[in-house]
């Protein structure tokens, strides 16, 4: 749980940084390609694990369009 | 062995530029020089050695000594050579029969005061004194030592590096002049006059009590035994000298090993060194004694839990068993149970090799470097906004810098002979600028003043970063040429548009940051229109969670100036580590291969697949912190640990220790029994840079060869344990030298195509970029004619306050550095006579703090954040801004990192060392962990001293 937690911090303090970017249809892509690129599969897979079971109301808005095409 | 010669050629006085050339006759023989080159110097480049004892070439003449005197056509007198520049069509003279009767008589009266002591002195055999005698034919001293002489002065050994013999002292004003030219620092003088004059350290103190930084400028350019290293003294003169690179901070100094044997005499900074020209500090001259220090861990050790006494084993049978218990646990949990990580302690070679290993043999991505948890945002920022990851100029561009803005950094206390060069040029005019929570030494210093200090809240770097930015924007400050001729024209827009919102102004900002308006504005204007205007940064920019935006928007600053691609400009990220730099451009992380190449990147990734026999994985691997958490989960059961102690240098101590405790298998590769080794499984012993070949590569992108100057203490150089390991796990690494790992790094990444240890022993370093496309010694000086990527690439920097906050609970922030004496963990500093100037981390705070806490310098408070508890003696200092407390992390037993959180970068996972909420009481007895700390620890030393010697253990859980 304290993981989850942790890992929802750190995809929101990504997004935090994107959703600055005038278009957000770009930042998602790219808040998305940026925990493609430094994430590690097992912390992907535990927060897609986590939204699909608690749903991404933590998470800024623009990091549920980069989820999105993490899937 | 590679030697050289152990004394350089000294020309007397310095080198000279000059576009313009005169030519003149020295004893009969035409020579040409730049225009401004003394007449001493000359006649070295004729070749002839006038006599002279006041004027070295590091120094700037001085003229006092009278012994190198010359005649020249059509002038009188008999003019100092050192202080006679050379003109066109001077006839001169170095010899006559009056030179030679002038200069007996100097010679004669110095003498006369001077102990006859030649055959038992420590200088004998290095004694300038002595060769001058020799040189001028003194044959006889008229003058007694009846009359008043100095000969009974008593001697300074204060200092635990070298002594001060007054008695021997000539009064040639070359310590004095180094410690104010090399050094900045101003502690030496001249007292008295006349006959009395002697050289006094401070108002006459003894020099440890002076304000001395024992940097060893001084007794390099003491011509006799007056100031004269200790070691020297007790071991005599050395027999040969070894070229290498310091070992300690990111300047990357080059020092001569002087050595008698294999015992290492004394170090001394080499003066055609180009990140140090002769040059060192505290740490790289004299803090050695670590590298035979008796603590040295020798003999490879294992056990199965860490609550057994270790056994010492040999080589093989530690790695073999590392190699099962590594293969063991992936075979249960999984391929990526296990991974690997390296410290910029260790040589490119050797994190090269770990990386490689890694990915070659564990078959994952799981290597991470503590680079990780300093300049990783250095990597993310320069590499989003220019396109690599490296600073952009040389040390020696500050000499062309107008105007210098430090942020983040205290280069006088972590940095030092970077630091000395900059001062030099600030006074010689150049103007400062300073952002730091802190008043360090340069805002305020005895003989360099900030012309601005932003004197911030932590944590809110990228709002002043904004806020400049604001000012550059709105009061139309923009290089606009620039930014349209190199830059990405609608990032740049998006930008500005950005920037000049109200929301970004100073005025604005003014409440987060807590620096008035008109003080940005001011700053914002120095920098953008003192002409050359060079940025250098350091930890206090990265270690934030917003690490990577605060460099981003450093990058912007000098772009939005045209401060990039010149000489005296540019960003310059002042690397912690001797090899933070090197540790990075070797694939170091977990998503890069060496060259800062993704390992999605598909034609790297065969390229490195095609040389290594092997499947490389595509996907990006565990960072330090992620492996802690997933240790905690129990899926990162194994780690290879290569020079550095994540115990005590990585934040949030607990989480840190919980990790290492859940793992199977730690494995410790070190010179000593490091705070992370007593939760190791498996010790291997390391080498000191002494032991070994390498390189290194500096702040600069400066790649400089570590050479071995005598055999590995426990056998084996660390390449070679990587290599046995990977031998163990299956896969060959089949070198016989560390230059053939270098080969193979830069047959497989373009940026070091043109890099080998030839080159390297040939020029003295290199910098890279260095292939075919560069000069023959690479890049000085990046970004000149187009950025790396392109065109520079403007990105917008919001400011997002911290989660770190001050709350009732949590009343003030901690943040945290480095002090000049000691170095990061102190595993290397804390075993040599630099604890006699640092011996505990303390917790600094400001006066009017103290006063509301009832806490005075030397009280016991406690420190308490939501990540843990300690106990430090207080030190209360004007420093620090109200609301803010400061400490280091050198010893254990402080547990400065048990307090810091594991808040981080959103970037790169960077912790956030520099911004902690804390509360502060005073105590009266140590924190619960530190009780708990002095336990474990009496109990691991004792589980090591006693441990036994012979018995194999069998793998498996």
């Amino acid at each position: 749980m304290e993981h989850n937690n942790n890992l929802i911090k750190m995809a929101n303090d990504i997004g935090a940084f994107f959703e600055a970017m005038p278009d957000q249809q770009q930042a998602a892509k790219d808040a998305a390609s940026h925990i493609q690129k430094f994430w590690e599969s097992r912390m992907q897979k535990a927060l897609l694990a986590y939204i699909k079971t608690d749903g991404d109301g933590q998470l800024k808005p623009v990091m549920r369009e980069a989820i999105k095409s993490l899937n | 062995m590679d030697t050289i010669s152990l004394h350089d050629t000294d020309f007397g006085t310095p080198l000279r530029t000059s576009e313009t050339e005169v030519t003149l006759t020295i004893d009969g023989f035409e020579v040409t020089v730049p225009a401004g080159t003394s007449l001493m110097r000359a006649a070295m480049d004729a070749g002839t050695q006038i006599p002279k004892l006041c004027a070295t070439d590091s120094l700037e003449p001085f003229g006092s000594c009278r012994l190198c005197l010359v005649e020249i056509e059509g002038r009188k007198g008999y003019p100092a050579s050192c202080t006679t520049p050379a003109e066109a069509g001077m006839v001169v003279r170095t010899q006559s029969p009056k030179l030679a009767e002038l200069r007996r008589g100097v010679m004669e009266l110095y003498i006369s005061d001077h102990p006859l002591d030649c055959l038992t002195c420590s200088a004998n055999g290095d004694c300038e004194l002595q060769d001058m005698a020799g040189a001028v034919g003194l044959r006889e001293v008229r003058y007694g030592f009846e009359g008043k002489n100095h000969l009974a002065a008593v001697k300074d050994t204060s200092n635990p590096y070298f002594t001060y013999d007054a008695s021997k002292c000539i009064v040639c004003n070359r310590c004095v002049r180094a410690c104010e030219e090399t050094q900045g620092t101003f502690a030496l003088t001249i007292s008295g006059r006349g006959f009395g004059s002697r050289v006094s350290a401070g108002e006459s103190q003894q020099f440890m009590e002076s304000e001395c930084v024992s940097c060893g400028a001084c007794v390099n350019a003491c011509p006799t035994a007056t100031l004269m290293e200790k070691t020297v003294i007790d071991a005599g003169q050395p027999d040969h000298s070894v070229l290498t690179t310091c070992a300690y901070c990111g300047v990357g100094c080059s020092f001569k090993a002087d050595m008698k044997g294999s015992e290492v005499v004394r170090m001394t900074p080499w003066k055609d060194g180009k990140a140090n020209e002769g040059h060192a500090c505290i740490k790289g001259r004299f803090a050695w004694g670590y590298a035979t220090h008796k603590e040295r861990m020798l003999n490879p050790m294992i056990r199965k839990s860490i609550s057994d006494p270790w056994q010492e084993v040999s080589w093989d049978e530690a790695i073999n068993y590392a190699a099962s218990e590594l293969r063991r646990i992936q075979t249960k949990y999984g391929t990526d149970s296990i991974g690997g990580i390296t410290s910029s302690r260790c040589t490119n070679e050797e994190t090269y090799l770990v990386q490689k290993l890694v990915r070659a043999t564990f078959h994952n991505n799981n290597t991470d470097t503590c680079a990780r948890v300093c300049h990783s945002p250095t990597g993310y920022g320069l590499g989003q906004t220019y396109g690599t990851s490296a600073g952009t100029q040389t040390f020696k561009s500050v000499e062309h810098a107008d105007v210098i803005l430090v942020m983040g950094a205290n280069p006088t206390d972590a940095h030092p002979v970077f630091s000395s060069r900059m001062k030099r040029r600030l006074r010689e005019g150049a103007k400062l600028i300073v952002i730091d929570p802190r008043a360090i030494e340069l805002v305020n210093g005895p003989h360099v003043k900030a012309d601005y200090h932003l004197q911030l809240r932590p944590g809110t770097n990228v709002a002043i970063v904004s806020a400049l930015a604001h000012v550059i924007v709105t009061e139309g400050l923009l290089d606009e040429k620039f930014i349209s001729e190199r830059c990405d024209t609608e990032a740049f827009n998006s930008w500005r548009e950005f920037v000049a919102r109200t929301e970004n102004s100073p005025e604005a900002l003014e409440i987060s940051t807590g620096v008035s308006a008109e003080l940005v504005r001011g700053a914002a204007r120095l920098y953008a229109t003192g002409g050359n205007a060079a940025i250098y940064y350091g930890l206090g920019v990265t270690e934030h969670s917003q690490g990577s935006t605060a460099v981003i928007g450093i990058a912007n600053l000098a772009m939005a100036t045209g401060n990039i691609g010149k000489e005296g400009a540019g960003v310059n990220p002042l690397r912690g580590q001797n090899n933070v730099q090197g540790a990075c451009d070797m694939g170091s992380f977990p998503h890069e291969l060496p060259g800062y190449r993704h390992v999605s990147d598909n034609a790297t990734r065969n390229l490195f697949e095609k040389a290594w026999g092997v499947t490389l994985r595509a996907d990006p691997g565990l960072r330090i912190p992620n492996m802690f958490d997933a240790a905690l989960e129990g899926s990162f059961m194994g780690i290879y640990c290569q020079g550095e102690d994540i115990v005590q240098s990585d934040p949030n101590t607990q989480h840190v220790t919980a990790a290492l405790s859940a793992m199977e298998c730690v494995v410790v590769q070190d010179l000593f029994l490091n705070e992370t080794a007593k939760y190791a499984h498996v010790f291997l012993p390391g080498a000191s840079f002494l032991e070994k070949d390498g390189t290194f590569t500096n702040a600069e992108r400066r790649i400089s060869r570590v050479r071995k100057v005598m055999a590995p203490k426990a056998g084996l150089a660390d390449w070679e344990v990587t290599v046995k390991l990977a031998k163990a796990m299956g896969y060959d690494m089949p070198y016989n030298h560390p230059s053939e790992i270098m080969d193979e790094i830069a047959s497989l990444t373009p940026t070091f195509k043109g890099v080998n240890y030839e080159k390297i022993d040939r020029l003295g370093s290199v910098q890279w970029p260095c292939n075919d496309e560069t000069e023959e010694a690479g890049t000085a000086l990046m970004h000149i004619d187009h950025f790396v990527r392109g065109k520079g690439r403007f990105i917008i920097t919001q400011y997002v306050p911290t989660d770190e906050k001050v709350t009732k609970r949590f009343p003030l922030i901690l943040t945290t550095g480095r002090i000049l004496s000691q170095y990061n963990v102190g595993a290397q500093t804390r075993r040599t006579e630099n604890v006699r100037f640092h011996d505990e981390d303390r917790l600094e705070l400001h006066p009017h703090d103290a006063e509301e806490l009832g806490i005075q310098t030397d009280d016991w408070v406690g420190v308490s954040s939501r990540a843990g508890e300690t106990v430090l003696r207080a030190r209360v200092t004007e420093r620090m801004q109200p609301g803010v407390v400061y400490t280091t992390f050198h010893f254990p037993e402080s547990g400065a990192n048990v307090i810091t959180t594991d808040n981080s970068d959103w970037a790169t996972n960077c912790p956030e060392y520099k911004v902690t909420a804390v509360k502060v009481v005073k105590v009266m007895q140590p924190s619960k962990w530190q009780e708990e700390y002095k336990t474990f620890n009496d109990n691991q030393i004792h589980l090591a001293t006693d441990r036994v010697i012979g018995a194999a253990l069998s793998a498996g859980k």
